[in-house]
This record gives structure tokens, sequence and C-alpha cells, in this order.
């Protein structure tokens, strides 16, 4: 196994490297391990380890109206931005993938647009163009921007989808009486279904935890959990939020395992 | 053959029309595929910030100037935001490099099954809220935070140090956050290096540090631009670690822009930083895609 | 009722097809009538156009202009799905997530065939391409061959106006290859579908076809029968495409034909005048010994260079005295062997005035 990919150096000269390797490893885990078990302590004073339990941060997340209602517009958001972000970008992915347009590059460039300007300017321009036709504030406004932002990720992944795909199988179903569109459902979409449901969750985290866009379009009765995180913290650090990441951690495991799980195929 | 030849003179245009018709629809229905995603980048990106541009153009008088932009170079506030905003995306990038290409190296070198487990220390703080992870830093860098803490409990310092709130605060928590989009696309190209030619490299007499420095860290370079480049530009427009973690102390060029426009209200000196901004991200994209011909973004489609 | 084409089958009329890769002209002005339920094949190198006719005949390229009618109707503006055409891909692009039932029965489904009508037709298709009871199987459990006579049985199942393959042998070992070229071929006599088969392969379209177009730089060079490609190719390619051959250069002047100072005595019709090549296949040349009469044959004199002895046969390679080099192929029989020439020797070579064919030089 060991000689698959690496040299004749022996895993004792290595061991630097391990050390080294494994410092980093515990850098990036450490912060969500350590949110995850505050968010248990029972004291309301940062102590690690806690010197004893308790459930209270999380029946405080729970028992919170406005933390209740702002979760549920964040899942709201996030289930909706996943629906539109998948079908817009499914079907543009198979678009670009035929490759018979002229432009390919440039409308790949478009619609990967999201992911090299930065937040805060699509944050900022969102509020401003919203601000005129009143989608400020609104679900559909922010279901408008995170569809946005997560649409490369979908294109992305479904296109790596359509590209590991032998594109002769929809082509031999047209042939056999298959119109296009029904080609599609029953040969290809079955084979890369994989891909497009890592897409679509894909889609989820990313609404879910979007924060600068939220920051400047949402609020009132739509404010998403992360902007109302977002306001917690910069006031004071309460350990309800502890309980919350740790929840948001979670989900994350939760989805992308998912997501690998349906990555590996069958 | 001769069907052909009774058709010649005409044959060249036979049907011609009625192709053409064909390869129309053809597009359309691509088009139509298209459009929609398309529609939605274009009115909720390429519209606001082509607006945003257009009003940078103007003074608060509403007469056509480059007052907007002037002032980033009369006003000392301006001057050390930006200068604020490089020192911290040049000391977070370096600390990427430090930190990320032992990792992706030690990735690369290791067994597929065990790199499998070792990325997902990479892979799920990427996928974590970047709220999350800044809440969590603050926990263990403040005043009263776990670090102090222990640092005060087993004697080592009298006084608390000052980890957060302040320029190192910001620049441990967005090195945290900006890692893996190093490490990602480094350990991509690492895989990618062909054993057979460091194991030549060795055969031939050289020493394993030589074979890597002459051999690997050549080879290495292109994934490590790209990792350095994203990592760069995604630092100058960052917000939310220096906003929570800053403590008002640290004001990158993000916030200057949150603040000009929603504090001030001041939107054509917001637009003009954004557009530099915007100007500068693309400027380091392009070039890095022209001196590499790879595009940097290649990382979100890695994870 | 049997699973039959013949009543089915429809000829082909391809006229002026032009097809432009961005500016670059792919295939020019290209005709070609394929008769009911004949077997023809497109023989020719890579980039000689013939997968771009299969696939504008398929549906999947557009040509720039041109006119497809099968039995009477216009269909190069049809979409794929509407033509009613059977194919059969290289990589027999078999659906993996269905079975071998479903695989073939996927046509059916998409024309609305009753279930039970389905299942009888299946079966049928199965059994035609010798699968009987595998319809369960999964795809991927299934060896090449098997692979290759499901994508078969699902490309005629559906009774299509036109069986298409795109070289669909080619990922077969030789044996198996050769196997399954005469399956094909009875498959074919069996079923009398029209058949346009791609290949690059002159033996397997040799084997197979009723007739052949061979193909070059998309135009078809000529288009007859296996054997009278063989015996007379009219141009230089076709000669060297189908069959080995090596080329004589020849002069024709008033009506006779003269090799050097030699007049070559020729069956069929002699060009007027101009240069030109004589089409030398290696078993039509045979070796002459001093003195023999010739008969009706030319002789040619060269100098042996090597002899190759393969069993059966032998291969004497030869150069003529303007230094060409030509083969020449012949049995191993006694009289042969006692007579083998050795290298550096030496000899005549005859060939019979019936086997004289001339193509333009180019």
């Amino acid at each position: 196994m060991s000689m698959e990919n690496s040299l004749p150096i022996s895993h004792r000269q290595r061991l630097w490297l391990y050390a080294l390797g494994g410092l980093v490893m515990l850098f990036l885990i450490a912060p969500s391990v350590i949110i995850v078990i505050m968010s248990f302590s029972a004291s309301s004073l940062l102590q690690f380890p806690p010197r004893e339990w308790s459930l209270r941060w999380y029946e405080s997340y729970f028992g919170s109206l406005e933390w209740r209602d702002a979760t549920i517009v964040s899942v709201k958001v996030a289930v909706m931005t996943a629906i539109v972000a998948t079908l817009l970008g499914t079907a543009a992915a198979y678009a670009v993938n035929a490759r018979t347009l002229r432009l390919t590059g440039a409308i790949n460039a478009l619609l990967t647009a999201s992911l090299i300007i930065p937040v805060i300017l699509i944050g900022i321009g969102t509020f401003f163009l919203y601000a005129r036709v009143g989608l400020n504030n609104t679900l559909t406004g922010l279901v408008i921007a995170h569809t946005v932002q997560a649409l490369p990720l979908v294109v992305l992944t479904v296109l790596s989808g359509l590209r590991s795909y032998d594109m002769n199988q929809e082509m031999v179903a047209r042939s056999l009486g298959a119109g296009r569109f029904s080609a599609f459902f029953q040969v290809t979409m079955p084979q890369i279904r994989f891909s497009i449901v890592s897409g679509a969750l894909f889609a989820f985290i990313t609404s879910f935890d979007e924060v600068v866009v939220s920051l400047f379009i949402s609020g009132g009765e739509t404010t998403t959990l992360t902007r109302r995180m977002f306001n917690a913290l910069r006031d004071q650090i309460d350990p309800t939020i502890a309980a919350i990441s740790t929840c948001l951690i979670v989900l994350s495991i939760v989805l992308l395992s998912a997501a690998q799980l349906f990555g590996r195929g069958r | 053959m001769r069907s052909a030849r009774l058709h010649d003179g005409a044959g060249a245009t036979l049907n011609a029309d009625a192709l053409r018709a064909d390869a129309r629809r053809e597009s359309f229905g691509l088009l139509a595929l298209l459009s929609p995603g398309l529609l939605l980048v274009f009115a909720v990106i390429i519209v606001p910030i082509g607006w945003l541009f257009w009003l940078s153009l103007f003074d608060e008088a509403g007469q056509l100037s480059a007052a907007n932009y002037a002032r980033f170079f009369e006003q000392a506030s301006y001057i050390k935001t930006f200068v604020t905003t490089f020192k911290v995306a040049f000391t977070v990038t370096g600390a990427c490099i430090v930190l990320g290409y032992p990792l992706a190296y030690m990735l690369s070198q290791l067994p597929r099954r065990a790199a499998g487990v070792c990325l997902i220390f990479v892979i799920l703080p990427f996928w974590t809220s970047v709220l999350v992870r800044t809440y969590a830093w603050l926990v263990i860098l403040q005043r009263k935070g776990l670090v102090n803490t222990w640092l005060m409990d087993l004697g080592v310092i009298a006084q608390p140090l000052s980890l957060a709130n302040n320029f190192a605060g910001v620049v441990i928590g967005m090195t945290h956050i900006m890692l893996p989009f190093l490490v990602l696309p480094l350990y991509a190209s690492m895989k990618t290096i062909d054993v057979d030619c460091l194991r030549a490299g060795m055969n031939l007499g050289a020493s394993p540090a030589a074979t890597f420095r002459q051999i690997f860290l050549p080879l290495s370079l292109p994934g490590l631009a790209s990792g350095v480049v994203i990592v760069f530009v995604l630092c100058l427009g960052f917000f939310v670690t220096p906003a929570l973690m800053g403590g008002g102390k640290v004001i990158m060029w993000a916030m200057r822009m949150e603040q000009t426009t929603s504090l001030y209200s001041n939107w054509g000196a917001g637009a003009a930083l954004g557009v530099v901004l915007l100007a500068v991200t693309l400027a380091l994209l392009g070039l890095f895609q022209w001196l590499l011909g790879a595009r940097a973004t290649g990382v979100w489609s890695q994870r | 009722m049997l699973l039959s084409l013949a009543q089915t089958a429809l000829p082909i009329g391809i006229s002026g097809i032009e097809k432009r890769f961005g500016g670059v002209s792919v295939l020019h002005d290209l005709g070609l009538d394929v008769a009911a339920g004949e077997f023809l094949t497109l023989l020719g190198p890579s980039g000689s156009g013939k997968t771009t006719l299969l696939m504008i005949l398929a549906g999947f390229v557009r040509a720039n202009a041109g006119s497809i009618r099968v039995g009477g109707e216009e269909i190069i503006a049809m979409p794929p799905h509407r033509r009613n055409i059977g194919m059969v891909f290289q990589n027999y692009a078999l659906f993996p997530h269905m079975n071998v039932f479903h695989n073939i029965a996927f046509p059916l489904k998409q024309r609305r065939v009753p279930a039970a009508e389905t299942a009888e037709r299946v079966e049928r298709a199965l059994d035609l391409v010798q699968l009987k009871g595998l319809g369960e199987r999964r795809v991927d459990q299934l060896s090449g061959g098997q692979r290759q006579r499901v994508a078969l049985a699902r490309a005629v199942v559906f009774e299509p106006r036109i069986v298409l393959m795109d070289e669909p042998l080619s990922a077969l070992d030789k044996s198996l290859r050769e196997h399954m070229q005469i399956e094909l071929r009875n498959l074919h006599r069996r079923l009398g579908m029209t058949t346009v088969y791609v290949t690059h392969d002159q033996r397997e379209a040799i084997t197979m076809s009723d007739r052949i177009a061979v193909m070059n730089a998309g135009r078809i060079e000529q288009i007859d029968r296996p054997e009278v490609l063989y015996a007379s190719p009219k141009t230089r390619f076709v000669a060297g495409f189908i069959g080995d051959s090596s080329f004589i250069p020849v002069e024709c002047r008033n009506g006779s034909v003269w090799y050097e100072d030699r007049k070559i005595r020729m069956t069929a019709a002699a060009p007027s005048s101009g240069s030109h090549l004589m089409v030398a296949r290696p078993e039509k040349l045979r070796l002459v010994a001093d003195g023999e009469t010739a008969g009706k044959a030319n002789v040619i004199p060269a100098t042996v260079g090597d002899v190759i002895y393969q069993g059966d046969s032998f291969i004497c390679y030869a150069t003529l005295r303007d230094g060409r080099q030509v083969a020449l192929r012949d049995y191993c029989r006694s009289d042969v062997l006692a007579k083998l020439p050795r290298p550096g020797e030496p000899v005549n070579l005859g060939i019979d005035a019936d086997d004289v064919v001339l193509v333009a030089a180019d």
C-alpha cells in the first residue's frame, strides 16, 4: 500500500513531517472540538475543560423565540436555495457541457463569477439593487442572492459528473427513440444523480452558512441565523452561540458525509 | 456518386436552410437551459456592480469627478486601510504557506486510505461556517479566553496576553479560515507528481533532501501558486473575521466599504472602494492565469 | 412473427452532403446510395470523414447542407429519436444502471410497446444474439463479446429502418473479433436490415460487406463490391488501402502501355496516354524462370532483396531497375520451393495480362 505513491524513505525518517502535519491538523480541527465541548458546560465562564456539564445553552437556544425564528428563516432559505440552484445549475451545466454554443468561456466565467468577486461587493451591490426593487428583508431576495452564490458550486459539481459520464449513452438513447429531455432523465440523470445531490448539498450549506450578503439584505422578520449570530458576537460572547455552533458543525458533518456517500456512488 | 453529380450546383445548398433552422433550434434550446442561471447572475452581480461603478464616478454634488478615487491617495485613513489590508493578506498568505505546505506534502505521501482520513481535517473546517470558527477563536484567544486562562493557571504569565481584538487575532483567525484554500489545490497538484520521477532522482544518487529540493519542490510550485493566489485574493476582500476579531483596531478594505456605505451612506466612496478591490482581484487572477495558464478557482471543484 | 427487418428495410439516398468544422471542409458534396437490405461499409483511415458521415446519418452531427432520404423520406433535419435508426457504438454504450433486459427493452419502452409484447420481443432478440436467459444480468457482469451482442440486440429489437455501426468490433480481441464478424454477417443475412458499417480495417470490410465505400479526405474514392474493389481499384489510394500492393510506373503512348522499353500486355482497355502506375499485388506476381515461356504474362526484370519464409507461403522482396521495391507472395509448393531465389540474384517477375490494372499516377 505504502509503495504505491511513496519513496523509499522510511517512516522513521519522516517523523518530523508527520509531527508537523499532525500539529497543523490539530490547529485546523481544535477550535471546532473545543466549541463542541464547551457547549455542554454548565458555567457561563469560559473554562476548558468545563468543570460541570449541562444542556442549558441548548435550552437557551431552543427556548428563545428569536433564535428559533432565525433558524427557521435560514432553513427555509437554504432549502429553497438548494432547490433553485440545483435546477438552474444542472440545466446550465448540461448546456455548457454540450459545447455547441459559442462563447462557452464567457458563459463559464459568468456562471462562476460569484466565486471570485469579493462577497462584500456582492453584499453592497445586492443591498443597493434590492433597495430599489423592494427585495430587502424578504425571503425571495435572500433566496435569489444565495442562489447566485451557490450556483457555481452546483455547476462545477454537475459538470465534473458530466465529464466523467459517457455521453455516447445519451446519444444511443436518443437514437433508440428517446427525445433529448427524455434521454437525459432516463439515462444521463440516473448516472450523474450523485453529482447533482452533492451539488444540492453544497448549495444548502453555502446558503445556510452565508454571512456577509445576509448582513446587508436580511433583517426584521427575515433575519437569518448567521446575521443574528454575527450581531450577538459583536456585542458579547454568549455561550448560547456555542450550542448553535455545535448544531452547525453537526449539520456540516451530516451533509458532508451525505455528499461523500453519494459522491462515491452506489 | 451519380446522384451527387445530378445535384451538383444545387448540391452545395441542399436543405441548407432547414439545417440552419435546426441548428438555431438547438442553440435556442441550450440557451433556454442557460438563461435562468445567467439572468440571475446578471441581475444580482453584473447590474449592481455596474451601477456602483457608475455611482463611483460622481462626487457628492452629483458632478462627474474622480474625487471618490482621488481621496484614496489623500486621506490618511484610506491609506492606512490599504496598508493594513495588504499587511494582513501577506501575513496570512505567508502563514498559510508555512503551515499548508508540510501538511499537503504529508498528505501526498501518505497511503490513499490514511490520506483520505487526514483530508477530513482539512475539508471539515472548510465546510464549517466562518462564523462558528471565528467564534471559536474568540473563545480561545480573548482576554479571559482559554489560552490566557491556561497560561495564567500554569503561572507562565501574570498578565493576560492580548491575542484577540488586534492584528494577531485577525491573522490567526483568518489563517485558520484560509488554510484549506491553500492545502486543497496544493495537495491535488502534489498527487499528480510522478513518483517514478522522484525514484529516478534518488536512484541517480541524490539524497532525499536534494530530490525534494530539485525535483519535488519545483514540480509542486504551480499548485502552490494557485493556492497562494486564491488565499491572497480572498484575504483582500475578507470581512467577517476582521470585523469580529479586529476589535475596531484592524480596519480592512471590506470593513471600510461596509462602514462607508452603511454608517456614512457615502455610496460613491464605498462603490469606488469596491471597484478598486474588484480590479485588483481580477488583475491578480488574470496575471496568475496568464503566467500559469490555469484557473485559480479550481479549488472549488476539488473540495 | 419472427424478428425480421426484411419488410421494413429501406434504401438510403445520400446526396450533396457538406460538412465544415470551423471553416475546414470535412465532407464535400458527398453522395451515396445504399440499397434496401444492403450491408455497406464506409472504409477509410482516421480523419477520412467516415465517422462524421455516420454521425450525420444518425443525426448527432448536423451537416451544413445535403439530403438524406430513407425510402423517399427526407430525414436530414429530423431529430435523432424520430429517425428510427438503430445504432451500435464502438464502446457499446450500454446503460450501466439497467440490466440486460431493460437495456434491450429501452427502444420498445420509448415506443410504448405493451409489456407482454416487449417481453416477447426482448426474448426473441436475446435468442437471436445467443444470450438466452441472460436478461437479468447486470451489464458489468458481461464479457466484451456479450456486451457487444446486447448492444446489437438493442439496436435491432425495434425493427429500425436502418442500422448504423461505428467500429463495433474494434474493442474485441482478434479471435473474438473474427468470430463476431461472421456472426454479424449471419445476423444481417437473417434480418436483412439496411446496414451502414464504419471501420478502418480493410480485412473486416472485405469479409462482411456487400459493398464498400472507400473514403479518403472527405470524399468517396470508390464504391463497389469487395472483389471488384480488390481486382480493379480505380485510384492509387484504393489499391493501397485494400490489400497490399506495389506500384510500378508505366507510360501510355498511343493506346499501348510501356514499362521502360517493354510493352505491357493487358486485357483491360489501356488508357491512351500519360503516366500511370501498374498495381502489382504480391500474389499476382510470380517468378518466371529464365527461358520459361511467359505466355500471356508480362515479364519484369528485378533483383532479389529478401526472401521471407512463412510456412505455407513465402514473400520475396525484389528491387526493380529503377530502385523501386515490389513484393511477391507465393505458396510453398515443392516445385516453387526448389527454385526459391537467393538474395542478390536476378529474377524475372511475371504478371498476367488479365491481372494488369493501371491507376493514375499522382
